[in-house]
């Protein structure tokens, strides 16, 4: 279920396009917001919303990649290892991510606060190697700079 | 060189909000094309000789010509803002520090083909940014250049953002419409063409963030003058992303025809590959564009007819550059993976092919390929190229059957390593 606030958010998003269904990426990105993932029972919830069946929404959601239908951990750490930044050591990066999180990429640490994902490019090429937690993110990395970052997440 | 006057991303402090970008000449452009009838606009687009900055390179008039005239039925437009392919981070700057310009472009645009609602499509990952244009597009609301009755012409258009989620494919035209309708990113088969039946089944048009933040240039100063920046059959400045062994990794905007080793080795661009290697490879115009050689990068410029007459093509001007201890063939090992996990699914080719190519690419990485597969990788990049409804396949082809051409020996190196670990 969406907040009240969210609800109204959602629906004035029906506005801009002239069907209901172009708002459901929108919609999901609120619902994502909110909750941090996507479950089930949301799934159901916006194709109600939007008015397309469920199973729609579900090839949707499975269908991009950042959408989660898993919970993530507090902290999503996501470090890019396509070419520019595997070039600039990005290597090093995710070993570090891994070690200091103490999970693997795709796996969230025991304790819940880090999800580690190594993802594609991210359109951050001349700030190589970089990683984005969130919508933030953090470039020109170095071992030890990331192990900064890290150790400095609460 | 001398240094270039910068036009897309100028040297001026707080360009991004609308005073300053105001008090720059902004918006100029739009209030002058008002005055001129939509034709006029689109012709005037047409002698610029303006292409498209998306990596096609299609020239801009054209496409906005195929709109239909006098229908009655909605038009839309798509501003393409997903930037995913690898070693493209130029539109990023656009939204950062020169958000207004595109605006202006994108109304114009609208103005020309009548359309009454546009949306720039932007990649999930760039939330922050999307939040700056939303803070751009509220502030030109404000001031009448968007919404109802523009500046009292009687013309009226919208402009949204719209936020993608995680998907390169997204990038290509049909399969952005798709996500913009809330379907999955599933490319449609051509015919029929967007002007015919794009968004919504109706005409729609779509242009990448760099080439809509041209327009405004090309109203204000003219198509002469624009038409005379860069090489004549490729005008007018382009955003160069120059990623991988430089020193100074960045964008920089040049106008086109730019010598790629300038880009690379100049204080003012690159500044050079680190610790004074030599330059091993490149790849011009992000990751689908063909591999050079570098020994073989003496005379070619970064416009469309120098890099197609080397052997690659200008992409989105997305150099990635490559020094002599680069491991060309865990390089292509990772394009393929990239290719892989991004394709679509629906075309059999790509879906199983591109999987086949991260699996033998695998395969050499570690040691454990065979000698008849340096061939079999281009015979199945061959498969998939061109037997797609989109260019993700061919986009996939391209980097195996280029680095396999012009560093075949690095492949078979890795071949013959195995070969001989076995025999001892």
């Amino acid at each position: 279920m969406l907040t009240q606030e969210n609800l109204q958010k959602a629906e004035a998003l029906f506005k801009k396009y002239p069907e209901k269904k172009a708002a459901l990426l929108p919609i999901l990105w609120i619902a994502q917001e909110q909750e941090g993932w996507i479950s089930e029972e949301m799934m159901k919830y916006v194709a109600d919303l939007v008015g397309v069946p469920y199973a729609h929404v579900l090839g949707v959601v499975t269908f991009y990649t950042m959408f989660n239908d898993k919970k993530l951990g507090k902290y999503h750490i996501e470090v890019c290892t396509n070419v520019s930044c595997m070039l600039k050591g990005s290597g090093k990066i995710i070993d570090t991510v891994e070690r200091l999180c103490g999970a693997k990429a795709g796996q969230t640490s025991v304790d819940g606060k880090f999800t580690v994902s190594e993802v594609e490019c991210m359109g951050a090429c001349g700030g190589a190697p970089m990683l984005a937690i969130g919508e933030e993110y953090y470039e020109y990395l170095t071992p030890e700079k990331t192990e900064k970052l890290l150790t400095s997440l609460k | 060189m001398t240094i270039m006057e910068k036009y897309i991303l100028p040297n001026i402090p707080d360009y991004h909000k609308i005073d300053v970008y105001e008090q720059h000449g902004g918006y100029a452009a739009l209030k002058k094309a008002l005055q001129m009838k939509p034709d006029e606009v689109i012709d005037e687009v047409k002698k610029s000789g303006l292409r498209g900055r998306g990596g096609a390179c299609f020239p801009t008039g054209l496409k906005w010509s195929f709109m239909p005239k006098g229908s009655d039925k909605p038009k839309y437009l798509a501003v393409n803002g997903d930037e995913s392919e690898p070693g493209t981070f130029k539109d990023r700057q656009i939204f950062e520090f020169n958000p207004h310009m595109m605006i202006e472009g994108i109304i114009i645009g609208c103005y020309a083909m009548g359309i009454t609602a546009a949306y720039i499509y932007i990649r999930g990952e760039y939330r922050k940014w999307i939040k700056m244009v939303d803070a751009a597009l509220a502030d030109a609301y404000s001031k009448g250049y968007i919404g109802e009755n523009i500046l009292g012409t009687g013309f009226s258009t919208n402009i949204y953002t719209h936020c993608g989620a995680g998907a390169y494919i997204c990038g290509e035209e049909s399969a952005l419409m798709n996500s913009l309708e809330g379907e999955r990113g599933y490319p449609r088969v051509k015919p029929p063409f967007p002007a015919q039946k794009g968004l919504w089944d109706m005409p729609t048009t779509i242009n990448n963030v760099e080439t809509m933040t041209n327009i405004p240039l090309i109203i204000n100063k003219g198509f002469e003058w624009y038409s005379k920046i860069g090489v004549a059959k490729h005008p007018g400045p382009i955003l160069v992303g120059i990623s991988g062994h430089v020193n100074k990794p960045g964008v920089y905007e040049v106008p086109t025809g730019v010598p790629l080793l300038t880009l690379i080795n100049d204080p003012q661009y690159g500044g050079g590959v680190p610790n004074g290697k030599k330059i091993k490879a490149v790849i011009p115009g992000g990751s689908s564009t063909m591999v050079l050689r570098g020994e073989n990068l003496e005379g070619v410029n970064m416009d469309a007819d120098s890099l197609k007459a080397a052997g690659s093509s200008v992409g989105t001007a997305g150099l990635i550059v490559m020094d002599e201890d680069t491991d060309i063939v865990a390089v292509l090992a990772r394009i393929s993976h990239f290719y892989h996990h991004e394709s679509c699914g629906q075309c059999t080719p790509c879906r199983e092919g591109t999987g086949w190519l991260e699996k033998m690419l695998h395969r050499f990485e570690h040691g454990d390929a065979r000698q008849e597969d340096v061939d079999m990788l281009v015979e199945v990049a061959n498969q998939i190229e061109g037997n797609t409804i989109c260019a993700l396949g061919d986009a996939a082809a391209w980097p195996v059957q280029s680095f396999v051409k012009r560093f075949r020996e690095e492949f078979e190196k890795r071949v013959k390593v195995k070969e001989e670990v076995e025999a001892a």
